[in-house]
């Protein structure tokens, strides 16, 4: 059971590695936006879950299964709020006029964005 | 098993520092908001994992719930305030 807890929390901590290089690299707003967005939230989705598994194996009764659940529901929550989030700022960001990066530096969009959308 | 907790709790506190180089000098006030966002994200787990290496779970796991709640009404209301007031670079 050990093997499993560890290998559950190595791939969250690879997830969260990921995001944090794609973090540091990416050229412009919206493409570390798209790094840090997903591997944020299931590198905290699988963190979540083996330590919930280690609780429940070494705690068993039913106050440990109280505390599983709610490390599960953390979760849960973070899986439902953390894209949420993520659009919400995307979409600020878009209304704010920061504009997505081009190889050649010209602008794929163009700006201001029509109304009637 | 606690000293694993442990290298895991290093670990995340290293990219924690790593991901505060956005969050003072990123080229625009998104990048900010996101780098706090991640550096919370990361926090949540940190707190768990302080409730196992000092055996009482029940008490730390609230604290990372209602942290979890926090921050994204944070990020919320960050989102909304800068798209009125716009990016200055």
């Amino acid at each position: 059971m050990n093997i499993l807890i560890i290998c559950l929390m190595c791939l969250g901590l690879f997830l969260f590695t990921t995001c944090t290089i794609g973090f540091l690299r990416f050229p412009d707003f919206y493409s570390r936006m798209h790094a840090t967005g997903k591997g944020d939230t299931l590198g905290l989705v699988f963190c979540l879950l083996s330590l919930a598994t280690y609780n429940l194996v070494h705690e068993f009764c039913w106050s440990g299964f109280i505390v599983s659940l709610k490390i599960m529901l953390i979760g849960v929550f973070w899986f439902l709020t953390g894209p949420t989030g993520t659009h919400a700022i995307l979409r600020s960001a878009f209304d704010a006029g920061v504009m997505p990066w081009t190889k050649d530096g010209r602008s794929v969009i163009e700006w201001p964005p029509r109304r009637g959308r | 098993m606690e000293h694993f907790f442990i290298g895991v709790g290093i670990y995340l506190c290293v990219l924690i520092f790593i991901c505060a180089y956005r969050a003072l000098l990123g080229p625009t006030t998104f990048d900010r908001i996101i780098s706090v966002g991640i550096i919370g994200t990361m926090t949540i787990v940190i707190l768990v994992l302080m409730g196992f290496i000092y055996e009482r779970p029940d008490m730390f796991v609230d604290l990372a719930l209602v942290y979890a709640i926090l921050n994204f009404t944070g990020t919320l209301i960050f989102a909304k305030y800068f798209a009125k007031k716009g990016a200055n670079k």
